[in-house]
């Protein structure tokens, strides 16, 4: 029983998960302390604000918790994916709006195209654009040697004046300065989830912008999970990013891979953007600031503490959406919700501290063990 | 002929803190610790330090206020970059991935504390600009390189030439700099020889800060008169720059005044003739220095010789 334990208390897996959710506690806890500094008052109200995160909002709530995790879970897919091969694609902003974008532009323009068609056209022409955003930096670093966060960060700016354009010339809308509603058609339906995730109080009877969208993202991530661990092209992928000499040895083109695979990070975050932006007039439009989108550096962390592996990436998705949609509860107590995107930084940060955990923990046993045998040997 | 003026003290403006930031960012890829936190840096060093000049703007003003606004920019822009050191060196964790926690964490932490601090709740801080130099005194009046150089500067520019001789002496002929190239390249064998690499590490990561911390406060001074929790990509700019100059100061310090000249062009093109009349949106023209970084990236990085033990964690007991 005890050898059991220990089997899994020293296991890779355990240590993983392990140091994921240590760093999301320090990150809260720093949260905290930030709360406490700024507004003593309110900071236990505050903090049970965030923790309660979306469900501050009801059922609704709760449907947005939803609504917004599904571009999170494409980025944290898009940049995990990126990890497993060895590639860090902070690009994910970037693929992300140009995906956006595109599919915006898809939605208002393509009228001519009937309902079904229309949005999964433009859920494609996305991913195509985001896999361009992607296939860019990828071939530069394959064929250039140029590093790929460089590359990737260029073209996140890039991106982002370039859908600033895309917004002010063919779907602008001027009254409120952001862009135009998609057509009907091109909305991403709601299969009731909207109606399942609302909320009565009074007479208002709000409904969430959840759609479809969230299964579409689930039902990539367990593809990606297949692609990564079932196939042999997921095989290759995993091999360059381990050791790429090594796998040049065995005969796999590693060039030919790290282009796969950050066109394929690219596609994923592009889908992203469309899932997000392809809802209905009450949800998410594209405004023209010069800000990088944070979806796409959610990513990140999301990668991070799912450990990389799609299936984490759902439920990391989901809890840094959780957060944020607490955060912006945060307003009601005079907090900004600025504090959570710190909190978050902090997660970042803390879930790369790798050595604690992966050496304290099985050392700390195997200091004990070595005791008890010692012990063991006087005793005779 | 004031145009070709205007735009040089324009370059000057975009170059020096580009300049002063990827030689920050050279010092420690030369130690091996890349700092992917510089953007996150500038804005720390940059919000402090206007921060600053915003609350002392009543009861002082001109250089000397310039001077200690640069002193509070290093001082932040050192203490922050000391999370990273200390997650690079004494965790050796991932250094990207702590590098871009902190880019995460700046504009946030600047949004938040900005909102906090001011009374009215704003997340702009301004500042009046009391810095600027109409004519230097002798030098000013020099045919064409005084109206080129000496008017409407100000002493930020020099700050940063200053900066840049600096950087050459110490890397190249100074034992520090000498020991701190070593740890880059092989640590092992810097290490046989005594040398703490742990520290070198430190040094080199907390000179990339102070000079972080300096670069975002040159960049807002001469550009605008508020600050919002941005710095456009600066930093990540500088080290585009920092690897197209090879990790070498002087060729960092041209490479410097290509990219400001780019984005002289982006920034000013309406009110030069030729540029004006393609009527190409804004939009192009901001991107054209990163377009432009890209390119002169893909052709030169082929032979890019990055100090060999970069982005590695060191740890003594590995082989």
């Amino acid at each position: 029983m005890k050898d059991k334990a220990r089997r899994i208390l020293t296991g890779d897996g355990f240590n993983n998960a392990a140091s994921s959710i240590i760093a999301i506690l320090i990150g809260l806890l720093f949260g905290f302390i930030i709360l406490l500094i700024t507004n003593p008052a309110n900071a236990i109200e505050g903090l049970k604000t965030i923790l309660m995160g979306g469900f501050s909002g009801g059922a609704k709530g709760v449907g947005q918790v939803l609504y917004f995790a599904t571009p999170l879970v494409m980025t944290g897919l898009s940049v995990g994916f990126a990890f497993k091969t060895g590639l860090f694609n902070i690009g994910a902003a970037g693929q992300f709006i140009m995906g956006a974008a595109t599919a915006l532009y898809v939605g208002v323009n393509w009228t001519f195209l009937p309902a079904p068609l229309h949005w999964i056209v433009a859920i494609i022409m996305a991913a195509l654009v985001g896999a361009l955003w992607g296939f860019i930096p990828g071939l530069l670093k394959a064929y250039c040697n140029v590093h790929e966060v460089i590359a990737t960060i260029m073209m996140n700016y890039i991106g982002m004046y370039l859908s600033n354009f895309m917004v002010k010339n063919y779907f602008f809308d001027s009254r409120k300065s952001i862009s135009m509603d998609v057509a009907k058609s091109a909305e991403i339906p709601k299969g009731g989830l909207g109606e399942f995730f609302s909320s009565t109080t009074g007479t208002f009877h709000e409904v969430s912008t959840v759609n479809i969208g969230i299964i579409i993202a689930i039902v990539i991530a367990i593809i990606m999970y297949i692609i990564l661990n079932k196939t042999t092209l997921g095989y290759e992928l995993k091999a360059c990013g381990h050791n790429p000499d090594a796998s040049k040895y065995a005969g796999i083109n590693e060039k030919k891979n790290i282009v796969l695979a950050m066109t394929i990070a690219g596609a994923l975050a592009g889908i992203g953007g469309a899932l997000l932006y392809l809802s209905g007039s009450a949800g998410k439009h594209m405004s023209i600031l010069e800000e990088l989108a944070t979806e796409g550096f959610n990513g990140i962390p999301v990668a991070l503490l799912g450990l990389s592996n799609p299936i984490g990436v759902i439920f990391a998705a989901i809890f840094i959406s959780y957060l944020t949609q607490g955060g912006s509860y945060l307003q009601m107590l005079n907090y900004m919700p600025e504090v959570i995107n710190i909190i978050i930084a902090c997660i970042i940060y803390f879930s790369a501290f790798a050595l604690i955990f992966r050496r304290f923990i099985p050392a700390l046993l195997k200091k004990r063990q070595e005791k008890k045998s010692t012990q063991g040997g006087e005793q005779q | 002929m004031s145009i070709v003026f205007m735009i040089v003290q324009q370059t000057m403006f975009f170059a020096i803190p580009l300049l002063i930031v990827a030689l920050g960012g050279m010092f420690t890829e030369r130690g091996g610790v890349t700092n992917i936190a510089l953007d996150g840096t500038m804005i720390m060093g940059a919000f402090t330090s206007i921060m600053f000049i915003s609350k002392m703007g009543d009861t002082m003003s001109g250089q000397s206020l310039l001077i200690l606004a640069i002193f509070v920019a290093a001082v932040t822009g050192g203490v922050f970059s000391l999370l990273l050191a200390f997650s690079a060196v004494n965790m050796k964790s991932d250094q990207v991935i702590g590098g871009t926690a902190l880019n995460m964490f700046a504009p946030a932490f600047a949004v938040y504390a900005a909102r906090m601090m001011q009374d009215s709740g704003v997340q702009q801080v301004e500042f009046i600009n009391s810095f600027r130099i109409s004519k230097v005194p002798i030098l000013g009046d020099i045919p064409i390189l005084g109206r080129m150089f000496f008017t409407n500067c100000y002493i930020t520019t020099l700050l940063g030439i200053i900066i840049l001789i600096i950087s050459i002496v110490v890397l190249y002929k100074t034992r520090f700099g000498l020991r701190l190239r070593s740890c880059g390249e092989h640590p092992h064998a810097a290490d046989s020889v005594g040398i703490n690499v742990y520290k070198m590490r430190y040094a080199g990561v907390v000179i990339s800060g102070i000079l972080g911390g300096i670069g975002g406060l040159v960049f807002i001074v001469p550009t605008s008169t508020n600050f919002n929790a941005t710095v456009a990509g600066y930093g990540f700019l500088a080290l585009a720059v920092m690897i197209f100059g090879q990790w070498k100061p002087i060729r960092i310090a041209l490479a410097a005044l290509f990219f400001g000249l780019m984005k002289t062009l982006a920034a000013a093109y309406s009110v030069i003739p030729f540029l004006a009349d393609l009527s190409i949106t804004s939009d192009f023209y901001q991107m054209i220095p990163f377009i432009a970084t890209l390119i002169v990236l893909a052709f030169s990085s082929k032979k890019s010789q990055a100090p060999a033990a970069v982005a590695t964690p060191y740890d003594k007991g590995s082989r």
